[in-house]
């Protein structure tokens, strides 16, 4: 029976492949989805007297866009969210992760605002509570504050389209 | 037009494959000489095809053919012209075409040098051969066309990943090819005796050179690879444990067992049903790591295509192709028979446990790679499995087989002494343990790990010395010179001696590394200093430049020892035009035993960057073990029996040539 070990194990494995193919290896679970936001009291980019908090935000649908200056890939995702920002009404908030105010500002002037705010985030203190690892990420919380939602990366058309619209929709829904 | 002719070309490749499947090995269980004869031509056309098309592909790069979609995608207008001939290979499509072009070529090669070999043999060796090659075809036409028009055609082209614009990375993919793709001869020998039914020390002889060749471009192949990591990823590092890296180790190790097996079953008949069997899992290991490679299924730096229809139909040619042969393997294994007895102290049993640590080395390594491919489709969660669990299962296999490397070649064959062994071996056991000690000792600080890995070495070294000089040294009543005596070993000895030495050095330079090297991360603004050992490292600054298709920011450090300076280094960040990633180009100052090597990191001030400056002892051995290991490969098969075997079947078709001239004319030819 020896002589059939080399196959059935082989069988075994293509059966693990089979299963491997269908799954995202990029894809990495947050532990933050389903758990509350993280708290925060940013002061806006713009204007470093004037802050917006996590609870002041509580009652809305609204979606965290971490982004920098430097980020290079942030440079192709921001003139989607500025296009998907006009067509659909809904709150996006920027978190300006580790960049310096000039720069910063510099850069929405030139690529344009979808932001509702821009969060300044010079350290990095709130991206890392928000578990950040790589520029942009974006999460959406619902109206009770809890994160639904992590895109890992920048989003794509049909991200926007086919993730995020259905599921602002939703959200927005829920009381 | 041209894209045309080439996809053309593997239209008609395609048919041929078919015709060499089933006409040579209907030819040859039927005993049809004239079926069988289709094999060789069938073959040579099929390679002739195959580079038409690369040659076409090729033109269609450097002619810089936009409307050509893997053009597009993997070159542009400023690209250096090597980049260009390189980006044939730098995607997906392209990569899979060298795959087959290897590919034939190997069968041409085997339809050359098959002179001395039955033509039933060659018949289904080639057979098998053009399975795969059917396979690759397929998998080509079907879901990776490199000949796909791009309407309308782009501007100018996505540019070739910065990563591959490198001398070394346009050396590795066709000399890791060769390698792996070599393996399918081993294999096609294996599966046509199988099919056969004959599986005797002859199948063993005329795999074993093959299989050393393969094995050569391989180690080769890997090795420019781990150089090329090793200078242009910027850590200083020269092997990750990256799934792909493991892709093209696991058939090396497989291969090695292979290697060591084959020598077994060619000169004692031993091993037979093992030896089939690693060459089935060689071959096997090279197209799944061409699957997990190709697939997307484990993340990756080099994982550029990602589609879940290439994967499928890769799997479904991994479960035809291995499937199949473990299958006929379970089928025909019974009738091989186990050949010649030996006894537990015996150079079969060294050799049986070399095989058994290097299958089960490969096995780990597969095991480590494909876990968390295991772990999430069993719903398990997301894990990733590094270095620690590799250094972890790998030293403990390792060990021993370094050791048995020194007793085994000096072990008799069938039957050995173990009092005479000791007696052999005992003054390079303690000299060996001695030197590890001692150089530890002179070095400062000691440590087990390091004691250990030289020691391992230097008992390659003295076991290797013991050998030679057993079989060279003065007799009495014998008058041969030393000289005469050294020149009469065989080729293939020396080549067996050379690589052994070749690990003992890549074991020096492990260890030595892993052992003392320095790393220092720092801070540097003009004119500050940090100092290694003897050496201190001054940083001057950055300049800035273009390069013909990239930004620079240039550093420059001086090096000084002494308060002298003696070289200046220039490390480079490179952001590409067109893809826009920034690269790393460490400088290094290469030594025979020591690395200085200097990466520039980031700018954090006007005027400061961060800098990552390394000493590296003994590090090129790594390399120049790898090197020697592959001259080993080269020596054994440029031995004179080879070139005997050549000339005599050479000879003997001339006789049967003449025969057969002298019975149709009906002279006296002889």
């Amino acid at each position: 029976m020896m002589r059939f070990w080399p196959l059935g194990l082989f069988l075994a494995l293509v059966g693990f492949l089979y299963v491997g193919l269908f799954r995202d290896p990029h894809e990495i679970p947050s532990p933050l989805i389903g758990k509350p936001a993280p708290g925060f009291n940013l002061p806006t980019l713009q204007d470093p007297a004037q802050k917006v908090s996590r609870e002041a935000l509580l009652g809305h649908v609204y979606m965290v866009n971490v982004w920098a200056s430097w980020c290079v890939s942030c440079r192709d995702e921001h003139p989607l969210l500025v296009e998907f920002a006009k067509q659909h009404p809904m709150e996006i908030y920027g978190l300006d992760y580790k960049d310096t105010r000039p720069e910063a500002m510099a850069w929405l002037g030139q690529l344009g605002n979808p932001y509702q705010a821009a969060l300044f985030d010079a350290d990095g203190r709130v991206g890392i509570d928000f578990g950040v690892y790589g520029v942009p990420e974006s999460f959406v919380v619902d109206k009770k504050g809890v994160i639904r939602y992590k895109q890992i990366g920048p989003f794509t058309p049909e991200a926007l389209n086919n993730t995020l619209l259905p599921l602002l929709q939703k959200l927005n829904s829920e009381t | 037009m041209i894209p045309e002719i080439g996809n053309l070309a593997l239209v008609l490749c395609l048919i041929l494959s078919l015709v060499q499947i089933v006409v040579p090995i209907a030819g040859a269980q039927r005993g049809n000489a004239a079926w069988m004869a289709m094999a060789r031509p069938t073959a040579r056309a099929q390679f002739f095809l195959v580079a038409l098309a690369f040659a076409c592909l090729v033109f269609s790069m450097l002619t810089s053919d936009f409307s050509v979609k893997y053009v597009a995608m993997t070159s542009s207008r400023l690209l250096p012209i090597q980049y260009k001939v390189a980006a044939v290979w730098g995607g997906h499509e392209g990569s899979i075409l060298l795959w087959l072009l290897m590919l034939t070529f190997w069968m041409t090669a085997v339809s050359v040098f098959s002179k001395a070999l039955p033509e039933a043999m060659v018949a289904r060796v080639l057979g098998v051969m053009g399975f795969v090659s059917l396979g690759f075809l397929l998998f080509i036409l079907l879901t990776s066309n490199p000949f796909e028009r791009l309407i309308p055609a782009a501007l100018d082209g996505q540019d070739l990943n910065p990563l591959l614009q490198d001398p070394g990375m346009v050396a590795h993919p066709p000399m890791l090819y060769m390698g792996y793709v070599g393996f399918s001869v081993a294999f096609a020998f294996a599966i046509a005796a199988l099919i056969g039914g004959d599986l005797d020390a002859a199948w063993a002889r005329w795999s074993r050179p093959w299989t050393t060749v393969a094995w050569t471009f391989l180690t080769i192949g890997i090795c420019l690879g781990s150089a090329w990591a090793y200078y242009t990823l910027g850590w200083g590092g020269w092997w990750f444990w990256d799934p792909v890296e493991n892709a093209s180790f696991m058939p090396w190790l497989m291969g090695t067992a292979l290697m060591h097996s084959l020598a077994v079953t060619e000169k004692r008949g031993g091993f037979k049903v093992w030896t089939v069997l690693l060459a089935i899992f060689a071959f096997s290991l090279s197209l799944l790591g061409t699957f997990l490679v190709r697939s997307g299924v484990l993340t990756s730096v080099h994982a550029f295509a990602s589609d879940p229809r290439r994967g499928v139909f890769i799997l479904i040619f991994l479960v035809v192709v291995i499937g199949g042969s473990l299958g006929l393997f379970a089928w025909r294994a019974p009738k091989v028979g186990l050949g010649g007895k030996f006894k537990l102290v015996s150079r079969e049993s060294m050799l049986l446990g070399n095989n058994v640590l290097f299958a089960a080395a490969a096995g780990s390594v597969l095991l480590g790679t494909l876990y968390p491919l295991f772990l999430d489709a069993l719903g398990l969660g997301k894990i990733s499995v590094g270095p620690p669990y590799f250094d972890t299962v790998f030293v403990p296999l390792m060990a021993p087989a370094l050791f048995l490397m020194g007793v085994g070649p000096i072990t008799r064959w069938k039957e050995a002494s173990l009092p005479e062994l000791r007696v052999r071996l005992q003054w390079a056991a303690g000299v060996s343990v001695l030197a590890g000690l001692a150089i530890t000792a002179i070095k400062g600080n000691f440590s087990v790990f390091v004691a250990f890995g030289l020691a391992l070495a230097a008992w390659i070294v003295i076991t290797a010395g013991v050998n030679l000089w057993g079989r060279v040294r003065p007799v009495p009543g014998n008058t041969v010179s030393l000289t005469k005596r050294l020149g009469s070993q065989s080729r293939s000895y020396y080549g067996m001696l050379f690589a052994h030495l070749g690990v003992a050095a890549f074991v020096i330079g492990i260890t030595m590394v892993k052992g003392y090297e320095v790393e220092r991360d720092v801070q540097m603004d003009l004119g500050d200093t940090v100092a290694i050992g003897p050496y201190t490292f001054r940083f001057n600054g950055v300049t800035e430049g273009m390069g013909p298709n990239y930004r620079y920011q240039r550093g420059s450090v001086d090096v000084l020892s002494n308060g002298q300076v003696t070289r200046t280094m220039s490390p480079e960040k490179r952001t590409y035009l067109v893809q826009k990633n920034p690269m790393t180009n460490a400088a290094i100052d290469t030594g025979l035993v020591r690395d200085l090597y200097v990466s520039l990191g980031e700018s954090v001030g006007p005027t400061s960057w961060t800098v990552r400056v390394y000493y590296k002892p003994f590090i090129d051995w790594i390399w120049m073990g790898c090197l020697m290991m592959a001259f080993g490969g080269v020596l054994a098969i440029s031995d004179s029996r080879y070139r005997i075997e050549q000339r005599k079947a050479a000879r003997s078709v001339l006789v049967s040539d003449a025969s057969l001239v002298g019975a149709v004319g009906g002279g006296a030819v002889k």
